[in-house]
């Protein structure tokens, strides 16, 4: 049966889950230091969390700092998110092997699809799953995807100190795991507070130790994520009527602006946890017998990306820049139903020249909200179809 | 309205694995111009023959080994699955490729995807078809199809405009439609030949040629994007309503099934949402560019 | 081999101004040698054999810039033999490292250089094979990446587009998982305007990305520049980023260009007195 509610967890405590968690045959991913960033890799025990260290983070700037505690989750996002397990960068699709006689027949085993434990997963990255699901886990699955997020386990934390960049409150993602969890950790001083999101947490919860919490955990757990919604984001963004105004501008000069200082390097699209855009290709050795068909992370701001018999669709990094930020905070509405933003803020941060996303819809949204208020409505825009 | 997704014909494929194509078998090609050919295709598997349906303006994912994929609007009569008929001019690595098989070679299908023509809508109407140059390949289904439901629908007029009189595909049936009483066939070329005897022009031009009843007028274009907007914007100012003209578009789908991002346009993707879209519905960004 | 492989297309192999660094990554291949061999003719190819069959040939893979008058006359006719005509290398593509004498003068580089310079014949400038015949695809990188031989060559075979990105480093280096250097170790990285090929070794190993193979796409290296410029790069050090490997191509000539003719000071420069 599964308890609501909130345990008590010390913080030793940890290890035993991260084994726990090894021993039912996962694969645990969690955040590590690697190359002077939190970045998710396997991980084996509790000391491989990045404990007492936290980051700056800015547009175009990320650095590892040492906190003044030993905190264990004391650090938001790195460049990494669950997309890169769900939706690998690369991955072969299938085989086709010619047979011999003029016509060939496809290798049709599905992929085999490892079964992981996320551990410090945060409520923009679940959030972000969800939206995922959307795409590759709705009418036409993606059979590796849906295995993967079949068999997850996710042990998340919810974000007491958001990051520098981070803005999930404006997108109602967060700072608070709501749903997408078997158990959901808060860190207070001494201990987690955890909570418990299925059967599947439950049965885990009960193989380590654990306490019911008592209401003062409760209240402060309560204390600290509205605190840390209200008053730490580092980023904010008012989303309020923004997907018309930003589809009914396509053509307003800070478009302009963005396309000159946009490198189109595309890392933006790389490091969002919800750019689901891919390229499937084949690859075939010399004798030409055997190809292989793969898919990889693809991006809008890629040139190639855009191409269509007799040119290109989008040839201005301002068309392209336009694409990736009205797709995300506006027609995803009309694709989805859903805000292609959770504001975890990866893309200001990885922006190499910090190109804000947060800033770039402002700019507009004001200028648009000003003028009307100046001129009555439906002056300065253009017709709007979210 | 074109039909919504969960109405459409099932998609021939593998049933867990989306991505991977089903063979069929080249068993006939016709050249139709120097770049253009039609050819036609059987499923290898009956049972996969056997489930194939389609509505008329739908695409086939058509799979070359080892090539890759190209969107491929079907071009042949929905009620006659004995073969699935393309149309294709090659212009890229994989069209080129099919051009270059052989009878009995195999390619790949995934399909049928996309919207469709909204025939059922159409009824009791009078229809107007616009094709530009290859555009009439994926009108053809759509053409049979109120042919043989002759007496459901008003007017039928075709308006057809290629570079010159010997890119005109179908050229045999196109002239057998010309000559039904039932059938006001209208074709232009931007460059005559000498022994070309009819209008030169846009084929926007031949509009001028039509007594238009607005208001009962349905209206299916399919041709380059140009010619498209031309189109649609004449149609607009002869006040003939935006949920009566239907535009297929051309764009770069990859995968069909919306989950590649490539054929995006605005909140569409044109592979599930379109390729068959009523003006109305992308309105926004018809006149845009780069969107 | 090649008796029992008559229908298989013909490859030569030139070497213009350049290393040899792109022709030894070709033999480098271990792996696709062997099936390389079955699947082409290597009829010309002076690093590898002294046999020499006589053209024309089906791919000729050309090495190095045009330095000399003699090569300008040369690549013509390797044009003529050849039916696909491939360049590798950032030599071949840009000119390479020798293009760094465009902006210089020659004849003072003669007499530095050279005990006789009056022996020494040479062009003003040294360009990229493309400035003088057509070239069907262009292979970047210093040196190329040897797969991507192997690619040209397969896709040409098979009768399809090679897949050969022109988008940036940064794709390749994010979806390998690599942190970014720029971002998180403030190191002055070329990735974003370079173009993807080489894997993103250099971030791989923790440096920041100097460009060999050259602009990407759409690169953007003013806004970049900008962008290092506010955080202390020194302009002299952005002309001598962009001048390295690939100056001489478009994007980067005419943002190191722009920087150079903005120089006023030495310290700008950063060059000793």
């Amino acid at each position: 049966m599964r308890r609501d509610g909130m345990f008590a967890v010390a913080k030793d405590q940890l290890d035993p889950l991260i084994c726990e968690l090894a021993h039912d045959g996962y694969t645990v991913i969690g955040p590590t230091i690697r190359d002077g960033a939190i970045t998710y890799d396997e991980i084996t025990s509790a000391a491989m969390l990045p404990r007492g260290w936290t980051q700056e983070t800015d547009g175009g700037h990320y650095r590892l700092k040492r906190r003044t505690d030993d905190a264990c989750f004391g650090f938001v996002v790195g460049p990494h998110s669950l997309k890169r397990y769900l939706f690998p960068s690369r991955l072969k699709l299938f085989s086709v092997t010619r047979d011999g006689q003029g016509g060939f027949s496809p290798d049709v085993e599905p992929p085999p699809a490892p079964k992981y434990a996320f551990v410090g997963v945060r409520s923009c990255d679940l959030a972000a799953v969800a939206v995922q699901d959307m795409v590759f886990n709705s009418e036409m699955p993606d059979p590796y995807y849906r295995q993967v997020r079949e068999q997850m386990f996710v042990v998340a934390v919810n974000c007491a100190e958001p990051g520098g960049t981070c803005f999930c409150s404006s997108m109602d993602t967060g700072p608070r795991c709501s749903a997408g969890y078997d158990l959901a950790i808060t860190e207070l001083s001494t201990s987690f507070a955890m909570e418990v999101g299925s059967e599947r947490g439950q049965a885990m919860l009960e193989r380590v130790r654990h306490e019911e919490a008592d209401a003062n955990a409760r209240h402060l757990v309560d204390l600290m994520m509205s605190t840390a919604a209200k008053h730490n984001m580092g980023r904010s963004l008012d989303t309020a009527d923004l997907p018309e105004i930003l589809m009914s501008n396509l053509e307003h000069r800070q478009w302009d602006q963005a396309g000159n200082r946009c490198l189109a390097c595309a890392n933006c699209t790389l490091v969002c946890p919800t750019c689901f855009c891919n390229n499937i290709y084949d690859r075939t050795d010399l004798s030409g017998d055997h190809a292989d068909r793969y898919r990889n992370w693809g991006s809008c701001f890629a040139l190639e990306f855009t191409y269509h018999t007799g040119g290109y669709i989008r040839s201005s990094r301002r068309a392209r820049y336009r694409q990736w930020l009205t797709h995300k905070l506006a027609s995803w509405h009309g694709q989805f139903g859903t805000s292609g933003c959770v504001g975890c803020g990866r893309c200001i941060t990885w922006c190499p020249v910090g190109i804000d996303i947060t800033v770039e819809a402002t700019a507009i949204a004001d200028d648009v909200r000003e003028s009307l208020k100046r001129h009555g409505s439906g002056t300065k825009t253009e017709e709007a179809d979210v | 309205m074109s039909t919504s997704l969960s109405q459409r014909p099932p998609i021939v494929t593998h049933a867990s694995l989306p991505m991977v194509p089903t063979m069929a078998r080249l068993i006939d090609r016709v050249q139709e111009t120097s770049n253009t050919f039609t050819c036609r295709l059987e499923f290898v598997d009956p049972e996969a023959a056997a489930r194939f349906r389609f509505y008329p303006g739908q695409f086939n994912m058509v799979y070359l080994f080892g090539v890759g994929e190209a969107a491929i609007s079907i071009s042949s009569d929905p009620d006659d699955l004995s073969s699935i008929q393309h149309t294709i001019r090659h212009v890229g690595s994989v069209t080129f490729a099919v051009s270059r098989l052989e009878v009995g070679d195999v390619l790949g299908i995934r399909g049928p995807f996309g919207s469709n023509w909204p025939l059922e809508a159409c009824r009791g109407r009078d229809v107007l078809l616009v094709a530009g140059g290859i555009g009439i390949a994926p009108l053809r289904p759509a053409i049979y199809q109120i042919l043989k439901h002759r007496e459901q629908y008003g007017r039928l007029i075709l308006l057809y405009g290629v570079r010159s009189p010997k890119d005109m595909i179908y050229r045999e049936e196109v002239e057998a439609w010309s000559k039904r009483r039932d059938f006001q066939v209208m074709c232009t070329v931007d460059y005559p030949d000498p022994q070309w005897i009819g209008p030169v022009g846009v084929v926007t031009s031949l509009m001028r040629r039509v007594r238009l009843d607005s208001a009962r007028t349905s209206v299916l274009v399919c041709g380059p994007r140009v010619m498209n907007r031309e189109a649609a914007h004449s149609f607009l100012s002869h006040h003939v309503p935006e949920e009566h003209i239907f535009v297929s578009l051309e764009r770069n789908m990859r995968c069909g099934i919306g989950q590649c991002g490539h054929c995006q346009y605005g909140p569409k993707f044109v592979c599930k949402d379109g390729p068959v879209f009523s003006y109305d519905s992308v309105r926004t960004m018809f006149s845009k560019e780069e969107v | 081999m090649a008796a029992a492989n008559k229908k298989n297309p013909k490859l030569a192999v030139y070497k213009f101004s350049s290393c040899d660094g792109c022709q030894l990554s070709l033999l480098d291949l271990e792996d696709e040698l062997l099936d390389l061999l079955g699947a082409v003719n290597i009829s010309y190819f002076l690093e590898a054999r002294r046999h020499v069959e006589p053209g024309p040939y089906d791919i000729g893979l050309v090495e190095g810039s045009i330095s000399t008058q003699d090569e300008a006359e040369r690549i013509v006719e390797v044009r003529r033999e050849c039916r696909h005509l491939i360049t590798i290398g950032a030599c071949a593509t840009s000119g390479g490292i020798q293009a760094l004498k465009n902006w210089a003068d020659v004849e003072q580089f003669k007499r530095t250089v050279y005990a006789h310079p009056e022996f020494i014949e040479t062009l003003d400038t040294a360009s990229p094979i493309a400035a003088h015949v057509l070239v069907d695809f262009e292979l970047r990188g210093c040196p190329v990446n040897k797969y991507q031989i192997v690619e040209v060559l397969t896709a040409l075979i098979v009768g399809r587009r090679p897949q050969i990105p022109t988008y940036s480093v940064c794709v390749e280096c994010k979806r390998a998982g690599y942190v970014c250097v720029l971002v998180s170790g403030g190191l002055p990285c070329l990735g974003p305007v370079t173009q993807a090929g080489c894997g993103a070794l250099c971030p791989a190993y923790g440096r920041g990305c100097y460009s060999c193979f050259g602009p990407c796409d759409s690169a953007n290296p003013r806004a970049l520049c900008g962008h290092f410029e506010q955080h202390g790069t020194r302009r002299g050090d952005l002309v001598r980023m962009l001048r390295s490997f690939n100056g001489y191509l478009e994007p980067f000539k005419q943002t190191g260009d722009e920087y150079e003719s903005s120089l006023n000071t030495k310290q700008d420069l950063g060059v000793r007195d």
